[in-house]
C-alpha cells in the first residue's frame, strides 16, 4: 500500500503505480495537463517510466481563465 | 506598420487580455474576439481530482494555435510558487517560454512584492523564460528589471481589478521614456478613456481583464477597448497640439469675413493678438 498526495488531497494505491497509470487512474488522459511531482516537473514523455512512492506529493495543473 | 513586437515576435493587437471572471467560455471567447487581443492571459491551477472529468477545457475554447496564451503567476506570493507554476506552464503549453511574472505582496490590495518579483524573474530568465513582468509603477525597478532581461515591463496603472484608471501618469511616463523594452499597462484600468490615456502616454500596449469582463455588456465593452487602444496609439504617433491656456487663433479664416456692424468690428480689433 502505498499513499500519494494528490492536489493536497491523500489517496491510497494498492501497489506502486506509474505517472501514467496514476493520469489514466484519475481520468485524465484526455485532458491537457502538467504534472509536478515533489516540486520537480515531470515531462509528459516521462510520464510511463517514472514509478511514484509513497509519500509523493503531486500537483496536477490546467490552464484556468485568469487575469 | 506600426506593430507591437514582443521578444522578437511581432503582434498587430496593443490590447492584451485576461480571461478570468466571465460568466462562462462562451462569453469568455466572444470578448475575446471582439477585442482583437493576440496576446491572452490564462492562470495555472489545480485540476478538479475525481470530478467534472467531462467539463471543457478553455484551452479548447481558446486554443494555443490561434491566440499567444501568456500564463501567469496570479495569485503566488512567493517567488518559489511563481517559478514553479511557470515551470508547470511551460510543461503545460509545450515548451512556450512567454510569461507574465507576479507576485503579490498583499491579498487586500494585490500590490506586487518587488522584493520577491526580481528574484523571480532572475531565476526565469536563467531558465530561458521570456518574461513579461508585473511591476510597480517605480521607474528604477522597471529598470532594473530591463537590465536583467525582462522582455516587457507591466506597471500597474492602479490597483489590480480597481478600475481607478492611470493614477500615477509621471511615474508612467518616466518608466516610458527609459525603456527600450516594451511598457505595457497592466492592472487598473476601469473605461475606455483610460486605456486612451495610457496609449497617449506612450505605452506600447494595455492588459486588461475586469474591466471587460466586470461591465455590464462585457462584449460591447471588449469593442470600446479595441477602438480606445487603437485610438490612443494614433493620437500617441501623430503627437497632440500643444496645450494653452488659449490662443486667440480661430480655426477659421480671419479674413474676409462679410461687413461687421462698426462697433463688433472695433472690438474684434482691438482683440487681436499683439
Amino acid at each position: 500500500m502505498i499513499q500519494l498526495t494528490i492536489n493536497g488531497q491523500p489517496q491510497q494505491f494498492e501497489s506502486p503505480i506509474n505517472v501514467m497509470q496514476l493520469v489514466d487512474h484519475l481520468a485524465l488522459h484526455n485532458k491537457r495537463i502538467a504534472i509536478e511531482r515533489n516540486g520537480e516537473i515531470i515531462p509528459r514523455s516521462q510520464f510511463s517510466e517514472q514509478l511514484l512512492v509513497h509519500g509523493d506529493q503531486l500537483e496536477v495543473v490546467v490552464a484556468v481563465g485568469g487575469g | 506598420m506600426d506593430n507591437l513586437v514582443i521578444a522578437g515576435k511581432t503582434y498587430t493587437s496593443r490590447l492584451l487580455v485576461g480571461t478570468g471572471k466571465y460568466k462562462d467560455f462562451n462569453e469568455t471567447r466572444a470578448a475575446v474576439e471582439t477585442s482583437g487581443a493576440e496576446i491572452i492571459t490564462v492562470a495555472i491551477r489545480r485540476t478538479n481530482i475525481g470530478q467534472n472529468a467531462n467539463e471543457p477545457n478553455l484551452l479548447e475554447v481558446l486554443p494555443p494555435s490561434q491566440y499567444t496564451l501568456l500564463p501567469n503567476t496570479a495569485g503566488c506570493y512567493t517567488l518559489d510558487d511563481a517559478v514553479r507554476t511557470l515551470r508547470l506552464a511551460r510543461e503545460l503549453l509545450d515548451g512556450h517560454s512567454l510569461v507574465k511574472l507576479e507576485v503579490l505582496g498583499d491579498p487586500k490590495t494585490l500590490y506586487p512584492n518587488m522584493v520577491e518579483t526580481l528574484k523571480a524573474a532572475e531565476i526565469l530568465i536563467k531558465e530561458d523564460f521570456q518574461v513579461m513582468v508585473y511591476t510597480s509603477d517605480d521607474p528604477i525597478i522597471a529598470k532594473q528589471l530591463e537590465d536583467m532581461g525582462c522582455v516587457a515591463v507591466m506597471p500597474l496603472a492602479s490597483l489590480i481589478g480597481s478600475g481607478m484608471g492611470i493614477l500615477n501618469p509621471w511615474n508612467l511616463q518616466i518608466i516610458i521614456d527609459n525603456a527600450k523594452i516594451p511598457v505595457l499597462v497592466d492592472a487598473g484600468v476601469g473605461t475606455a478613456s483610460d486605456a486612451t490615456i495610457a496609449m497617449e502616454l506612450g505605452c506600447d500596449g494595455v492588459l486588461m481583464n475586469t474591466a471587460i469582463a466586470a461591465a455590464q455588456n462585457p462584449i460591447l465593452m471588449a469593442s470600446a477597448m479595441r477602438k480606445a487602444v487603437e485610438a490612443g496609439r494614433e493620437a500617441y504617433l501623430a503627437g497632440r497640439m500643444a496645450k494653452k491656456l488659449y490662443s486667440a487663433s480661430p480655426s477659421s479664416p480671419t479674413e474676409g469675413i462679410i461687413a461687421q456692424t462698426e462697433k463688433i468690428t472695433k472690438r474684434s480689433a482691438s482683440n487681436k493678438p499683439r
